[in-house]
């Protein structure tokens, strides 16, 4: 090729900035993504709320060192009285293990009740502790299995069109149309006596109901995207259609879908608090945050007295579903194609 | 291989007859190309000129079987691809046809690669499907072609997205995904529209070395008939759906025959035109291809109509043995200027 040819452009318009170690490790898109959280005010203050969740979650034993290690779900209680204790009541009865750092920070030998004890001396420490990890797997897990189920019938939905996309479509209608929350709790009542109570009916009755949203937004988005040029671009190349819905179109319309999933995380988690709260969750004494307000229940005229039986699983539930929307929002401003290559 | 067997089974490296395409929507049926028919040799360059909607792009895509069913549909014809009938393939078969014998590239360099895949993932993922390379000779080959296209650092290029691409650079980048299982036939659909004057140039002679290089034929569509008369050996003439025109590059423009044609000559914007005047323009709208035409579809932006254009839809007549217009009155029509 000689100089003439050789197109001016190419050295005046191209893009030649450096990439560095990261960008090349996990590719240009994912980068950018990161980037963008890394530096987004929302984001950091939700990542952080999200970081401190996950410590607590991971650091469960430690924090609340559990009376039997192979039960530390169950909530370790101070006695059967009814009338809540305020928080710094020192242990008397069934203490669990004195946690190491206890003694360090405060020179004592004796473990209180740092959150005081709810109405049956339940120990509301260890139940915001390890109720974190429920919360945790719970909002992760039923997401993570609606996303499943919701992108299968989207995609395929959109995929196939016609016939097939009518009955999947109707189908996600009718589901949608059951009042989310009553049909959730019906379905966990009645599951619950097949399998045991316990985490499984409640999240199996979320699931069921929760994979709609993602199916109808996956669907929409690789609609439109499927009619881009570049899609019949592949197509001109030759290649199959299952390779261009997978490896073609997908990638670019799961973002909504993954943005929707993030916000969706502490929702899920709230709603299943909600069925705990209710009694028809987990059972009783399981560490789980809903669990923790239904013991609230009978003290509600006097929360002025024993605030701190509604306060802190309150704050905490609140704190974690706001870290899930604070990193979903960021994700959505982070990936919306229409602010691409503005950043 | 029985090369030299099928060489000569067929006469025309592409030979299309009575091609139709329609598409049914809620207004009533389209008649978006209408039995065309011409025929192409190996390394032949072919212009395909009209204006907006007059089915230049539809035809390609149904040479290539890409019209979106439903609503379009080929109702008929016959489009031989060295000596075999592509209409008449299995979906499996045409697959293996697309990419590998005839490719294609577009008018927007900007949206027709995809945002979230690498160049060098774009240009291999042909040469995976069709020649069975495996990785390491895919890449080494997509860089070989992204140098021959012209593109500098070619190797680190390969691991860049799109979006860190010129416009120019992303249709060579276009065009080396077109290229890369040295096809018999590039389509190029309008692949200079979108780009600025002097780009397109660059462009231009890039597909010309290309093909001299490769020996492959070249259908150019476009509604640039600066880019045809550079290019082109022949140039079919397209209005609502059908060639009105055909012949060799040089005889269209020096005498042509009919009057659509001689409009587009003239609204040419030329060196030595004289400024004061308005750039000339075809008055009216090209027909609504909604139902069935009546008479010739130019009739009522014509200057040269005569009563019969009303009812009676010309045929396509020999001037000489190179050159066909469809044009009742094609022997009294004459340039304007």
């Amino acid at each position: 090729m000689t100089a003439q040819e050789q197109p001016a452009e190419t050295t005046v318009l191209a893009i030649n900035r450096p990439v560095n170690w990261l960008e090349h490790l996990v590719g240009h898109d994912a980068y950018r993504t990161l980037k963008g959280l890394a530096t987004n005010p929302v984001s950091v203050i939700g990542l952080i709320l999200l970081g401190m969740f996950l410590f607590v979650a991971a650091a469960a034993p430690v924090l609340a060192p559990p009376v039997s290690k192979d039960d530390p779900y169950n909530i370790p209680r101070d006695g059967y009285g009814a009338v809540p204790k305020v928080p710094g009541t020192e242990w008397k009865t069934r203490q669990p293990p004195l946690p190491f750092w206890w003694k360090a920070v405060t020179g004592k030998d004796q473990w209180v009740h740092l959150m005081g004890t709810a109405s049956g001396q339940w120990d509301i420490y260890y139940g915001v502790i390890w109720g974190t990890r429920t919360a945790l797997f719970a909002g992760l897990t039923i997401t993570l299995a609606g996303v499943l189920i919701g992108v299968t019938i989207g995609a395929v939905s959109a995929y196939y069109g016609g016939a097939v996309d009518m009955i999947l479509m109707r189908i996600t209608d009718l589901f949608q149309a059951f009042p989310f929350l009553l049909t959730a709790m019906t379905l966990s009542a009645v599951l619950t006596p097949r399998l045991g109570k316990g985490l499984l009916a409640p999240m199996i009755a979320l699931i069921v109901f929760s994979w709609m949203g993602f199916a109808r937004l996956l669907r929409s988005d690789i609609l439109s995207l499927r009619e881009r040029e570049y899609v019949l671009a592949a197509r001109v190349v030759g290649v199959r259609d299952s390779r261009i819905l997978f490896r073609h179109i997908l990638p670019n319309a799961i973002f909504p879908t993954l943005v929707l999933a993030s916000m969706r995380i502490g929702s899920y988690a709230i709603t299943f608090a909600g069925l705990s709260f209710l009694g028809i969750g987990a059972e009783v004494g399981f560490a789980d945050w809903g669990q923790l307000l239904s013991f609230a229940r009978d003290w509600m005229t006097q929360l002025a007295e024993y605030w701190y039986i509604i306060v802190f699983p309150g704050v905490t539930l609140v704190l974690f579903v706001l870290s899930w929307n604070l990193v979903g929002d960021a994700l959505r401003d982070v990936l919306d194609p229409r602010l691409q290559g503005s950043r | 291989m029985t090369e030299q067997q099928t060489q000569s089974a067929w006469q025309h490296l592409l030979d299309v007859r009575n091609l139709e395409t329609q598409f049914h929507t809620e207004d009533g049926v389209v008649h978006a190309v209408n039995r065309i028919s011409y025929t192409m040799n190996e390394g032949d360059t072919l212009g395909v000129v009209g204006e907006s909607g007059c089915g230049k792009s539809v035809h390609a895509l149904s040479i290539m079987r890409l019209i979106p069913n439903p609503p379009g549909k080929i109702t008929g014809g016959e489009v031989f691809f060295r000596g075999k009938d592509l209409l008449q393939l299995t979906d499996d078969e045409m697959r293996r046809v697309r990419g590998a014998e005839i490719a294609m590239i577009f008018q927007d360099p900007m949206t027709s690669l995809n945002p979230v895949l690498t160049v060098g993932f774009q240009i291999m993922e042909a040469l995976k499907l069709h020649q069975g390379m495996d990785e390491k000779v895919a890449r080494a080959r997509a860089e070989e072609l992204l140098v021959l296209v012209g593109i500098p650092e070619a190797r680190q290029r390969l691991d860049d997205y799109p979006h860190q691409f010129s416009g120019g650079m992303r249709q060579r980048a276009m065009i080396a995904m077109g290229l890369s299982c040295n096809p018999g036939l590039l389509i190029a659909d309008e692949p200079t529209t979108a780009l600025d004057v002097t780009i397109q140039a660059q462009i231009v002679d890039l597909v010309k070395r290309l093909q001299e290089k490769i020996g492959m034929a070249v259908i150019w569509i476009t509604h640039d008939l600066g880019v045809v008369a550079g290019m082109a050996r022949r140039v079919n003439v397209m209005y609502a759906g059908s060639i009105i025109e055909s012949g060799p590059v040089k005889e269209i423009y020096a005498n042509p025959h009919h009057p659509y044609t001689v409009g587009l000559l003239g609204s040419l914007p030329g060196a030595r035109r004289d400024r004061t005047k308005r750039l000339y323009s075809i008055k009216g709208e090209p027909p609504d291809l909604v139902g069935e035409l009546k008479g010739c579809p130019f009739a009522p932006r014509c200057a040269f109509r005569v009563e019969r254009c009303a009812f009676e839809a010309p045929v396509l007549e020999e001037i000489d043995s190179q050159h066909i217009a469809a044009c009742w009155e094609k022997a009294n029509v004459r340039r304007v200027q």
